[in-house]
């Protein structure tokens, strides 16, 4: 860890965002996590993809478990409300968050531990609720807190540190996403930053569930040769199936690509995310054809990044739930509380 | 995306070249005499004055005097003005170190134990040389130093009123160096460089100043002559005692530091109304921007566009100056041009008038037939780089060189003369310089720990505490600055970046996560596509519009990507080196110590 808090002095030419925030405003403390941790990059990028998007930090809440991942949201977001649950549980949590004050942008953080294993059950169920959210799992294949054993995500014969070859079978955290009706998944890298802030973009934007398995190498304990989520396995694996832009309403689209390259999504808030495809012939509405997609290369040792899968229009578990749209917490006790006729009247109407 | 046949890519920035570094460290690289400004400045957070001093004083030889009276070219040049608000006041922590540095005369090299043979004379005993006298001194020269004044010190004795420098630090830091062994002629003025040549000294320094104070020839300056005062010649007389009063109302002509110092001098012998009057505007005015302010709040009203064209008097006395308005207007070039505005003419009263506009060299001393070549402003042609004239055993330094400078370039040119000296007397080449010592050296102390204190502080630059208006007034010879305590010194001190702990990049470690990016808390550097310099400048992560500050360019790494700093506004702070798991960044520190006349007054390396 670092001793000092990182300066305030900034470039004197950082540019500031409408607020008048500019990017710094949006980091958190110093991270305490080992240097070159991938998770720090991913903190930099939502602190990126947060400044870009204009976001008000008091109206961000974010969300943890436990473990390395779950440690960052106190690197990012410093003016954002926070709360770091109990290992694996951080989806119910934000899931009752959500219930209760609809009008904030829930940012949920996990790794491969406390979303694959101890929080499975949890993962499952928010995503098939389709909370309204959105959630990165920080994936590194590894337990660092406990000094490197194989997470449940890590692929069958990847090797340890020591040498020793994985003989589980992977969880595949972005194919459960897909098959329990996320309606927006993605996968990126944290050393492509390129993608995986417009990535972050999309999912905060998006109005329904999404979900981003990123893969973030552990420096200390799984960057090595024979590993599958180090620097260079990932960056000689990768699949990129495209890149996107996150156009806000006022932006002119002044780049011209060549036909069939470019898909414009118009997303249900307005923003459009313009997709610059690499795989040309790879539909992002197809959830069908995106899971065959990621098994077929996923078998040939191919990582597929990239949007994999939106719904440009999704409904969320307050839709489903047909709740009203102001957020419990500003109702008032008349309108939470009834009264006895209320009460009878329902009553009545279940016998 | 680039296309064939552009400018090509950026090749790897070469640190093995001193001068890479040196430029980061841009007090230092601004600096003339290229003293090593944070090495000394952490030696004075330390509270190791004495040793923070005796850096000073290798390299810019008047470290009391010139911690109260350099122009400071390091200051602008600061990294912490580009950042913040303010530079460091590298010039104030100068004199912290010469205030509290004790006794370090045990510090000082020895007298040489025997002559090694060869004569120099040194016509001049102002800073430049002094400074030849001093790098030469140790080395068994036998010195003649000749001056027309009854003192050592040249200029900055005569010219710089005691209440910026006390006369005892001027006699403390000349005696440092007159105590190496030399002969001083004082009060003897050489009056022909021809009859000096004869007397075959081996090599003969000229480091005469510029000793002309320019004229005013308009109408009225014959007449009321007896009231109208050349200023550098009147600084002159007050300092060594036959002025002592002026008149209550006082103009003083000009804009410079020159000005300055009249006019506040004026204010202590009795000037109760003292104007400045300056033909340009404020902001051109040549006077450093804390001697206008200085002068300012002693009363001293600035009057700006204003051009003088009669000394008006009556019955022989001088009554006042009459100017003639003017505004500045700019030609196509952007050349400024005066003209008058129409408006009628300005009178001011006045008992006494000061004329500051400007020194001039003057060698009827030296003839012309003893072949030393002079320009077409009569001025000697010297070499920038060996500061010798044509006449191979004839050298040039300080004012009398190039025209008036300042102390510091004097210091400097002294260094570059006494090294030319050396090598004449040795018989080998004056173009043959010797390189400086560079040493590059990981501050690396513990995991996260280094041994220079990387907490960037927030603090503000911290004024130097007056003396009281109404005393400093009464009294001449009463400092008008009291210098930094050593709490104020400290935190003042804590302010320097620490640009010369280098960050220091090994491409081949490097794995390309980012961290450093990430930390990096002025956005300085970027992993990007090569490219040609222009374009790349635009494409990092903060625009490097500052082109007079380099990047730092690394080999290609494995994703064929470059590593990119652009060192304009790095704080030094270490945190892409603490946050980088290979090591592919380090913080050295670098130390450039210039090359001196045979090292001759010890390596800064030992510090």
């Amino acid at each position: 860890m670092t001793f000092i808090p990182k300066p305030k002095l900034h470039h004197p030419e950082l540019p500031k965002n409408a607020l008048g925030y500019t990017r710094r405003d949006y980091e958190g403390a110093v991270s305490t996590l080992c240097a070159g941790c991938g998770h720090d990059s991913i903190s930099a990028a939502i602190v990126r993809a947060c400044f870009n998007l204009e976001l008000p930090p008091h109206r961000i809440a974010k969300l943890s478990g436990i473990g390395c991942s779950s440690k960052t949201p106190t690197y990012f977001l410093g003016a954002s409300h926070g709360f770091n649950s109990v290992h694996g549980r951080m989806p119910s949590v934000l899931t009752g968050a959500n219930l209760a004050n609809r009008d904030l942008i829930y940012l949920g953080v996990s790794g491969d531990g406390d979303s694959a294993s101890i929080g499975i059950g949890q993962f499952a169920h928010i995503m098939r609720r389709g909370v309204n959210m959105t959630y990165i799992v920080e994936n590194n294949g590894v337990y660092g807190l406990t000094k490197g054993q194989f997470s449940a995500t890590s692929d069958r014969g990847a090797k340890s540190r020591r040498g020793v070859e994985n003989k589980d079978e992977a969880i595949d955290l972005v194919g459960m996403a897909l098959q329990l009706g996320a309606t927006f998944v993605a996968r990126s890298f944290s050393g492509d930053k390129d993608q995986l802030i417009p990535l972050i973009e999309a999912a905060l934007k998006h109005q329904g569930a999404a979900f981003i398995d990123c893969i973030s190498p552990c420096v200390a304990f799984n960057n090595h040769e024979g590993s599958h989520t180090s620097f260079d396995y990932v960056r000689e694996h990768n699949l990129a199936v495209n890149y996107l832009d996150v156009i806000s309403g006022r932006e002119e689209i002044t780049v011209e690509y060549a036909a069939g390259t470019v898909e414009m999504v118009k997303q249900h808030d307005g923003s459009i995310l313009r997709l610059r495809k690499l795989a040309n012939d790879y539909d992002v509405h197809d959830r069908i054809a995106a899971m065959t997609y990621l098994q077929e290369r996923g078998a040939a040792g191919e990582i597929v990044t990239g949007l994999l899968y939106v719904d440009p229009e999704p409904m969320d578990l307050h839709h489903h739930m047909n709740t009203v749209s102001t957020p419990f917490n500003e109702l008032d006790e008349a309108a939470l509380c009834p009264g006895p006729a209320a009460l009878d009247k329902l009553n009545a109407s279940l016998r | 995306m680039r296309t064939e046949g552009e400018e090509s890519d950026l090749q790897p920035t070469d640190i093995g070249n001193p001068d890479y570094f040196h430029k980061v460290v841009d007090c230092q690289w601004a600096c003339p005499a290229h003293t090593p400004v944070p090495e000394y400045i952490r030696l004075i957070a330390a509270g190791r004055y004495a040793d923070a001093f005796m850096i000073n004083w290798k390299s810019n030889v008047f470290p009391g005097i010139l911690g109260r009276t350099c122009d400071r070219p390091c200051e602008p040049a600061c990294r912490r003005g580009r950042v913040e608000e303010e530079p460091v006041a590298i010039c104030r922590l100068k004199r912290v170190a010469a205030d509290y540095k004790g006794d370090i005369r045990h510090l000082l090299p020895r007298p040489a134990e025997r002559s090694n043979g060869k004569r120099i004379a040194l016509v001049g005993a102002g800073p430049a040389s002094l400074t030849v006298a001093r790098d030469l001194a140790p080395l068994g020269y036998e010195l003649v130093l000749f001056d027309s004044d009854p003192r050592a010190g040249g200029m900055i004795r005569s010219q710089i009123p005691k209440f910026r420098l006390p006369e005892e630090i001027i006699d403390e830091e000349v005696a440092y160096i007159t105590g190496l062994g030399m002969e001083l002629r004082l009060g003897q003025r050489i009056d022909s460089l021809k009859a000096l040549l004869d007397d075959d000294y081996d090599a003969i320094f000229v480091g005469c100043g510029a000793p002309r104070g320019r004229d005013l020839p308009i109408p009225g300056r014959h007449e009321a002559a007896a009231n109208i005062h050349i200023g550098i010649d009147w600084l002159s007389s007050v300092s060594f005692g036959h002025i002592s009063k002026i008149g209550r109302r006082v103009i003083v002509l000009g804009g410079g530091n020159t000005a300055m110092d009249c006019c506040r001098s004026s204010r202590r012998l009795g000037g109760e109304d003292v104007k400045v009057i300056v033909r340009s505007g404020f902001e051109e005015m040549k006077a450093s921007p804390w001697e206008k302010e200085d002068a300012i709040s002693e009363d001293i009203p600035i009057l700006n566009m204003l051009v003088p064209k009669e000394f008006t008097h009556k019955d022989g006395r001088l009554t006042g100056v009459m100017f003639e308005k003017v505004k500045a207007e700019y030609d196509a070039r952007g050349r400024r041009r005066l003209v008058p505005t129409g408006e009628p003419d300005q009178h001011f009263e006045c008992d006494d008038v000061l004329v500051a506009v400007g020194q001039e060299n003057a060698f009827p001393w030296i003839e012309r037939d003893i072949a030393i070549e002079f320009d077409q402003w009569d001025m000697p042609v010297v070499d920038e780089v060996t500061m010798g004239s044509s006449n191979p055993k004839v050298f040039f330094g300080g004012d009398a060189a190039f025209g008036p400078k300042n102390i510091i370039w004097a210091v400097a040119h002294g260094h570059q003369a006494a090294i030319s000296i050396h090598q004449l007397c040795q018989g080998e080449s004056v173009r043959d310089r010797p390189p400086p010592l560079v040493n590059l050296m990981s501050q690396k102390m513990g995991i996260h720990e280094w041994s220079y204190d990387n907490d960037i502080s927030l603090d503000l630059r911290f004024k130097v505490p007056h003396r009281d208006k109404q005393i400093a007034l009464r009294d001449i010879k009463a400092e008008v600055e009291l210098g930094f305590d050593d709490k104020l010194a400290f935190a003042e001190a804590q302010r320097c970046l620490n640009c010369d702990v280098q960050t220091v990049f090994t491409d081949a470690l490097c794995i390309e996560c980012d961290a450093c990016v990430d930390i990096c808390p002025v956005d300085c550097i970027s992993f990007v596509e090569n490219g040609a310099e222009a374009e790349l400048r635009l494409r990092l992560n903060a625009p490097a519009h500052n082109e007079t500050q380099d990047l730092y360019v690394s080999g290609a790494l494995k994703t064929g990507r470059v590593m990119v700093k652009d060192e304009d506004v790095c704080l030094h702070c270490g945190l892409c080196a603490e946050r980088c798991p290979t090591g592919a960044w380090d913080m050295q520190r670098f130390l450039l110590d210039v090359a001196q006349a045979e090292h001759a007054c010890c390596s800064l390396q030992n510090a």
